[in-house]
């Protein structure tokens, strides 16, 4: 249907908040890095000694090492992820029993874990003094590729598991009349029938451990080094934003290079149907199949996350809650300049702001996204832009650009930049989760509206407003968990003096002692507990949607 | 035809109406339709899916564009006037109720946007259920009616705010032909109680018949 000029010219008035935000936030900021990446800042020197200058910098073994760490961190990460993944995605989709919604709630959780939580978990984890620290894994690249999979596990289970519940029980059936075993009745029918669900989540799996900074940050020590980690360096401890430039720049591009893999892997994915088949309970030696299929996945995800709390209270000669309390009181060398409850409030604070500008931005975004046109696809695949450049990206960009007056703003050190942010990080996030239910509302209820003699303003607040109330609310916890355990981009624009939670739990996590640690893991706990508590909320009014639509 | 124009400006009146939608190529879906109903008349387009019918109405009504041509109501031209300033009002395919209102909030809909009082609101909330037979369902959810029941509430949502015009698109398709048949005497019988000017879309001739006075056939965007 023809939008009527007015609305089109509405259309484009409204886009102004998310062009004006992503603009002045994301485009500017990123455009500038890459710029420096290729061409240099110096403006003495021609563009051809700034390429050549580039060029030393990712021709180094340094770099090269580094471009090869990410690459093959992520395929052991998506390696492992598909292999724990596809026999837990099996025995969830196929069987149901007594615990099974329990087992398979938990199996999503560590998605919804902060990065920084997760690497708290494996360092206690494998630490000397850690449950499995005897087997010397601390700051290797087994550990890291282990918290990848932990990570990801629950993207195969869900993309894969719910393709497997989509497909209908009657072809594998067929093959089976024609004559064939159950094995090849599975690899000529039920396989073929799932490759695009499996090259698509692998796809996403590994999108996700290329942009596993924190991960990598904490668990690979001085040792293993990915692009992202290498920029962290070169801006703080070498203090060449150039060379970083570049680094952003090559990450850009695998990230790239990833994304176009999964979209073209997606794009066969949209053949997916509604579940047909019903899970059953497992009989005779299938028991023991679904056993051994969860058993492994069950086991990498307990135990870091049974590290971690143990470790945070375990103290000298026993357990207690010394370094709960230890939040609560400065930190008694130069770990931290402020006590870590301070940080926690830092962190609330900013995620709030954080969650209100993405929140207008995000609800603006989805409304102009609800009906599809032309110009909505350019405007959603723009919102979507930083989610496919990596957070790290992002801070390094606003670290460049706005650490200086803007527009008469002085914006220098200043601790706005850290809702802001993660308000960019959360944004495509949040559009995400919002656009399918602006677009579940039929058109023609908003005519029914307006029949009745509802005002265009009327009609939007008594059905859009309505109609994605819960939705709407889902997805700004689902923004305030996401910028309270955004770790990527805050960390280069937070201010020392001023951490946030995830950048106090790293800071402590870099320091060696005991206590120092203990305070890390307890902190840990904590976010994990306010994030996973967030979640929950966000979870429950989604379902609450359903219902009602 | 020529008899009505000249008495022209009671009622509705069509004049060379064209709906394009746009594409490569534009799709042409009514090609400069006029027609005129006297006030109180019903009726009825009949014709194949996808011969313009539902455009046409749309247009009437507000909710599409037309690219050329004129709607005038009473001598007054309406052509350029939004949708919630027409007092036209719209009985759709499958109902389009509110889901987050109850029955009585649906039919009360268009009372609110009117600004009427709440005790006449409710009034007018309690005698129209009674008129679409549905008394004592108000404070039903509407995810708790069946198919038949829906449309009743479509139907008096639209007829709450007294439209000068109700427009009815395919209001019965969706429902068994047994319901099809008595519903079609209904709504008639409710149309002539409220004296509401009816312009009925449907592919269906005997439901052409059953309700309307007055039955025009169209065809790939023409009257025929």
């Amino acid at each position: 249907m023809t939008p009527a000029p007015a609305s089109a010219r509405l259309w484009w008035a409204l886009a102004g908040v998310p062009l004006l935000f992503l603009g002045t936030f994301f485009l500017w900021p990123a455009a500038t890095v890459l710029w420096r990446g290729l061409v240099g800042d110096d403006a003495g020197v021609g563009p051809g000694a700034g390429l050549a200058e580039a060029w030393a910098v990712l021709a180094s073994s340094r770099t090269l090492r580094a471009i090869a760490t990410t690459a093959w961190l992520a395929l052991a990460g998506t390696a492992g992820s598909l292999v724990l993944g596809l026999p837990a995605a099996w025995a969830l989709s196929r069987f149901s029993w007594r615990g099974s919604r329990t087992v398979r709630a938990l199996v999503t959780v560590p998605f919804v874990l902060p990065t920084i939580v997760v690497a708290a978990a494996f360092s206690a984890l494998f630490a000397a003094s850690g449950i499995l620290g005897g087997l010397g894994l601390d700051q290797s690249p087994v550990a890291i590729v282990l918290a990848l999979v932990f990570f990801n596990v629950s993207v195969v289970v869900r993309i894969v598991g719910g393709a497997w519940e989509a497909l209908p029980p009657g072809r594998s059936l067929a093959a089976r009349t024609l004559g064939a075993s159950r094995w090849r009745a599975f690899v000529h029918t039920t396989l073929p029938a799932l490759r695009p669900a499996i090259a698509s989540s692998a796809a996403v799996v590994f999108l996700f451990c290329s942009t596993s900074f924190a991960l990598v940050l904490t668990l690979g020590g001085t040792r293993v080094r990915t692009i992202e980690t290498e920029i962290w360096i070169q801006v703080n401890q070498f203090l060449d934003l150039r060379a970083a430039a570049v680094l952003a720049l090559v990450q850009v591009a695998f990230v790239g290079l990833a994304l176009w893999v999964s979209s073209r892997a997606s794009h066969a994915r949209a053949a997916a149907g509604v579940a047909t088949a019903r899970r059953r309970g497992p009989r005779g030696r299938e028991r023991w199949a679904v056993a051994a299929a969860l058993l492994p996945t069950l086991a990498l995800l307990a135990l870091p996350i049974a590290a971690l709390v143990e470790r945070s209270l375990r103290v000298v000669g026993g357990y207690g809650l010394d370094h709960y309390r230890a939040l609560l009181v400065p930190p008694a060398r130069t770990a931290l300049p402020v006590p870590v409850w301070e940080a926690a409030v830092n962190s609330l604070v900013t995620a709030l702001i954080a969650t209100a500008m993405a929140t207008v931005v995000g609800l603006v975004t989805a409304q102009l996204l609800a009906a599809r046109s032309r110009r909505a696809g350019v405007l959603e695949s723009l919102v979507m832009l930083p989610l496919g450049v990596s957070a790290v990206v992002v801070g390094l960009g606003l670290l460049l650009t706005l650490n200086r007056a803007v527009l008469g703003v002085d914006l220098r050190g200043s601790w706005w930049l850290v809702p802001i942010a993660q308000a960019v990080v959360a944004l495509p996030l949040m559009v995400r989760a919002l656009v399918p239910a602006a677009r579940a509302i039929d058109p023609r209820l908003r005519a029914a509206a307006a029949t009745l003699g509802a005002s265009p303003w009327r009609t939007w607040w008594q059905v859009d407003a309505r109609l994605l109330r819960a939705p709407a609310g889902a997805s700004i916890a689902f923004a305030f968990a996401i910028s309270m355990g955004e770790f990527g981009a805050t960390v280069f624009v937070a201010r020392p003096d001023r951490p946030t939670l995830t950048t106090a739990i790293s800071r402590l996590l870099s320091r060696p002692g005991l206590d120092n640690a203990g305070m890390a893991f307890a902190a840990a706990v904590l976010l994990a507990a306010l994030t996973a508590a967030v979640m929950l909320l966000s979870e429950r009014l989604r379902t609450t949607v359903g219902a009602e639509l | 035809m020529s008899a009505a124009a000249t008495r022209a400006s009671s009622g509705l009146q069509v004049r060379d109406l064209t709906v394009t939608y746009p594409g490569r190529p534009p799709v042409e879906a009514v090609r400069g339709v006029s027609l005129e109903i006297a006030r109180g008349e019903i009726v009825a387009l009949l014709g194949p899916s996808g011969c313009g019918k539902s455009s046409l109405l749309s247009a009437v009504v507000g909710v599409v564009p037309p690219s050329a041509g004129e709607i005038w109501w009473d001598g007054e031209d309406l052509t350029r006037v939004p949708v919630h300033r027409r007092s036209f009002g719209m009985v759709f395919q499958d109902g389009q109720l509110f889901p987050h209102r109850t029955v009585a909030g649906n039919i009360a809909f268009g009372l609110e946007m009117a600004r009427a009082p709440r005790a006449a609101r409710e009034a007018r909330v309690a005698a129209l259920l009674e008129t679409v037979g549905l008394a004592g369902l108000g404070e039903r959810a509407v995810s708790e009616l069946s198919g038949g029941q829906r449309q009743r509430v479509a139907l008096a949502r639209s007829l709450a705010p007294s439209p000068r015009l109700l427009a009815l698109d395919e209001p019965l398709s969706s429902l068994d032909a047994d319901l099809r048949a008595r519903l079609g005497e209904e709504v008639r019988q409710i149309l002539r109680a409220t004296g509401t000017t009816g312009l009925l879309v449907t592919h269906d001739a005997e439901e052409a018949a059953a309700i309307a006075d007055r039955v025009l056939r169209m065809a790939d965007g023409r009257l025929v």
